[in-house]
């Protein structure tokens, strides 16, 4: 998709879906983030647990979301988040914006950026610093 | 600071003054947000206090429910633990048991919780992730290998699939030649925190209850020296529940697995001295500690009073405590050794009957061999330098503890009559209701951190340049491992027999048969963890939540 073709984004309010891939089911900091995206007025659309790559690549193609926050604390994230990038390239989205927020150790936090992922939040990340990050991200994204 | 050259204007307040003042309007509150008073004193004490604080080992057991508390006996160290394939966790377990540690427990891999195989596609990434993988009887009796079943005390922290795994447990005790009635430990099969709090789930809350109820009746009739359920609160207070939610819901969860098996027409004596609790030790020493003290207490006067129990071990309640994973951080991960030890201290001075103390590296990884020895050292040093186990409930009495103690009992019964009016337990937990008071109170919390309204040290305030401790690595090829030991076991066993014993499995569940005899049978032949849940799923269905947040 390009911003030619696109209904174009800058009026209507930031949508993002909030992901729990994995089967863990460790969804306190998700439904916190959701709410606070949420509260700053952006639609957020939360996948609830258990989700495969598959079922959250679905749902960000059905909501044309323009950012994606995915959970993970069951130690899993170098299995699934390079399956959901996968996926998101294969259906060819490259608009969206990525981030990761869980128990991620320093190294893999690095591996992530360098597979596309934009942003990673570990635990003690503060809210506003996540809600800005995608606002800011999603708005660079569409200049 | 400026030297006070200049002289103070006739207006204007000394500094004693000025902070008198301040200290007057600052408001104090526990971690829970529960507001704390100046002081306490003897107005602070209920009227009856003397029989509500009674004495140690006596009803209303509020000071503890042995008399002679860790004079008698220390606490059991049981450090949870269980990653990678069952090789590597017993290995860790001779390691633990080494190094002192009093007793096992067990930690499974996502995929065994959830009742998925390691083979299945669902399982991909998360096999040995954050637990052990044990598909078959097979995987369970190299978890144990060269650990005396008739010896050790072993827990397991599973729910959905708990009736499975204690299958297991029991037909390799048999192979170790000790009977079922002579195995001790404790399994957590509470799968109300489940749909509450930890989310890991196989089937709707009414076939669950129903597996929970059968597994209470067959270890009242055949494992006397068995835990068949242990109440979890830990679970409820890491998504965020506060102290009073963690004691209200627990209970509330606790006497709903009372009526189900008075239902189903077993004696309250005869399996209530075998339920167990486990709760979480948080980081507002005084207030967990009030918190303990309240349960025990209520606990006590609802099982004589209201379930009608006539022995004292019945009112008795005993726990097993660990320090919060959710007060971890990631960053200055040392840190984390002075919270676990204030944490553990409070679940002692509450009266626990064993303790896991977390490693400082958990908010980053699963704990390396060096964290999980700190961290069962700092258990022996409360136990053997401290002091603290001289004498029982060394703060009874105290003013304050015993304030708090009363406001926690009271916040509970308040839950308790909400829950009530909803229809109870499993219709409140059906509506969200528990659900959505712990994400109200998580969310309340963040933003007390985001606003520096609650300081957590090396997060909101004295914040430094982050230095890397080493972490624990799992080989991903574990997951190979596993899932090859799983292909063989299928190769190798009489998929006939496998067959039946599916069979026979599935009728049980359509009828009202205990289901744990089928279950052993099945076990017994090789059956797979996520074939016995497969076809119970065909009966019963399985379950979606409705998310609220």
């Amino acid at each position: 998709m390009t911003a030619a073709t696109a209904e174009p984004k800058t009026d209507r309010k930031i949508r993002v879906v909030v992901a729990k891939p994995g089967l863990d089911g460790h969804d306190r900091g998700a439904k916190i983030i959701a709410r606070a995206l949420r509260d700053s007025g952006m639609e957020v659309i939360y996948t609830g647990l258990h989700q495969t790559p598959e079922q959250i690549v679905e749902t960000v193609i059905q909501e044309d979301a323009d950012a994606i926050g995915v959970s993970i604390l069951s130690g899993a994230h170098m299995t699934l988040v390079p399956k959901i990038l996968e996926l998101l390239e294969a259906e060819g989205i490259d608009d969206v914006l990525i981030t990761v927020g869980g128990t991620i150790p320093n190294k893999d936090i690095d591996d992530l950026k360098a597979m596309g992922v934009s942003g990673v939040f570990t635990p003690g990340a503060p809210t506003d610093d996540i809600v800005e990050f995608i606002r800011s991200g999603v708005k660079d994204r569409e200049l | 600071m400026e030297p006070s050259s200049t002289p103070a204007t006739g207006t204007a307040k000394s500094d004693a003054a000025r902070k008198a003042e301040e200290a007057a309007e600052k408001e104090f509150t526990t971690m829970s947000g529960k507001p704390i008073k100046a002081r306490y004193g003897p107005e602070d004490l209920a009227g009856d206090a003397e029989v509500k604080i009674g004495e140690p080992g006596q009803y209303p057991f509020t000071r503890g429910p042995y008399e002679s508390m860790y004079r008698g006996r220390n606490w059991t160290m049981r450090q949870f633990a269980g990653f990678g394939t069952v090789e590597e966790t017993n290995e860790r377990f001779h390691y633990l048991l080494d190094h002192g540690q009093t007793g096992l427990s067990t930690a499974f891999d996502m995929p065994t919780l959830m009742g998925y195989d390691s083979d299945h596609a669902r399982s991909l990434g998360e096999v040995g992730r954050e637990g052990v993988a044990v598909d078959t009887i097979d995987d369970m009796e190299i978890l144990f290998q060269g650990i005396p079943l008739g010896e050790v005390s072993t827990s397991m922290t599973i729910n959905a699939p708990a009736a499975i795994l204690l299958a297991f447990y029991v037909l390799v005790g048999e192979q170790q030649g000790v009977s079922s009635e002579k195995l001790s430990g404790t399994i957590q099969t509470d799968i109300l925190k489940e749909y509450i709090a930890q989310k890991e789930w196989c089937f709707p809350v009414e076939p669950a209850m129903r597996l929970v109820t059968d597994m209470v009746e067959y270890c009242t009739e055949h494992m006397p020296r068995w835990h068949p359920i242990s109440i979890s609160g830990y679970h409820i207070r890491e998504a965020g529940a506060t102290a009073a939610q963690e004691l209200a819901f627990t209970l509330k969860d606790g006497f709903t697995y009372v009526e189900r098996a008075i239902e189903r027409g077993i004696d309250v004596d005869a399996f209530a001295p075998r339920l167990s609790f486990f709760f979480n030790a948080h980081i507002d020493f005084f207030e967990e500690i009030a918190k303990y003290r309240a349960a025990r207490r209520i606990w006590a006067r609802e099982l004589k009073e209201t379930y009608g129990a006539k022995k004292p071990e019945s009112m008795r309640l005993r726990f097993h405590t660990q320090t919060a994973g959710v007060s971890l951080t990631a960053q200055q991960p040392l840190n984390n050794i002075v919270r676990t030890a204030i944490e553990a201290l409070a679940g002692v001075l509450g009266g626990t009957q064993s303790l896991h103390t977390n490693s400082f590296d958990e908010a980053l990884a699963l704990p390396t061999e060096e964290a999980v020895r700190v961290a069962l050292r700092t258990q022996q040093i409360i136990a053997e330098e401290t002091g603290v186990t001289n004498t029982p409930d060394p703060l009874g009495g105290s003013y304050f503890v015993e304030s708090l103690t009363d406001e926690m009992e009271a916040e509970a019964y308040a839950y308790f009559d909400k829950i009530d009016e909803l229809g109870g337990m499993v219709e409140a937990v059906r509506q969200n209701f528990p659900q959505r008071e712990i994400g109200e109170a998580a969310f309340d919390f963040q933003r007390r951190v985001d606003d520096g309204e609650f300081t957590i040290v090396g997060v909101n305030q004295y914040v430094t340049e982050e230095e890397d401790v080493p972490l624990l690595h799992i080989d991903p090829a574990l997951e190979t491992k596993q899932v090859e030991r799983l292909a063989a076991t299928k190769a190798k066993r009489d998929s006939a027999e496998v067959e039946t014993a599916l069979a026979a499995l599935k009728e049980a569940a359509a009828g009202q048969a205990n289901l744990m005899y089928p279950i052993l049978d099945a076990a017994r032949v090789h059956t797979t963890e996520g074939e016995m849940i497969e076809a119970m799923q065909e009966v019963f269905g399985t379950y979606t939540e409705t998310p609220v947040f």
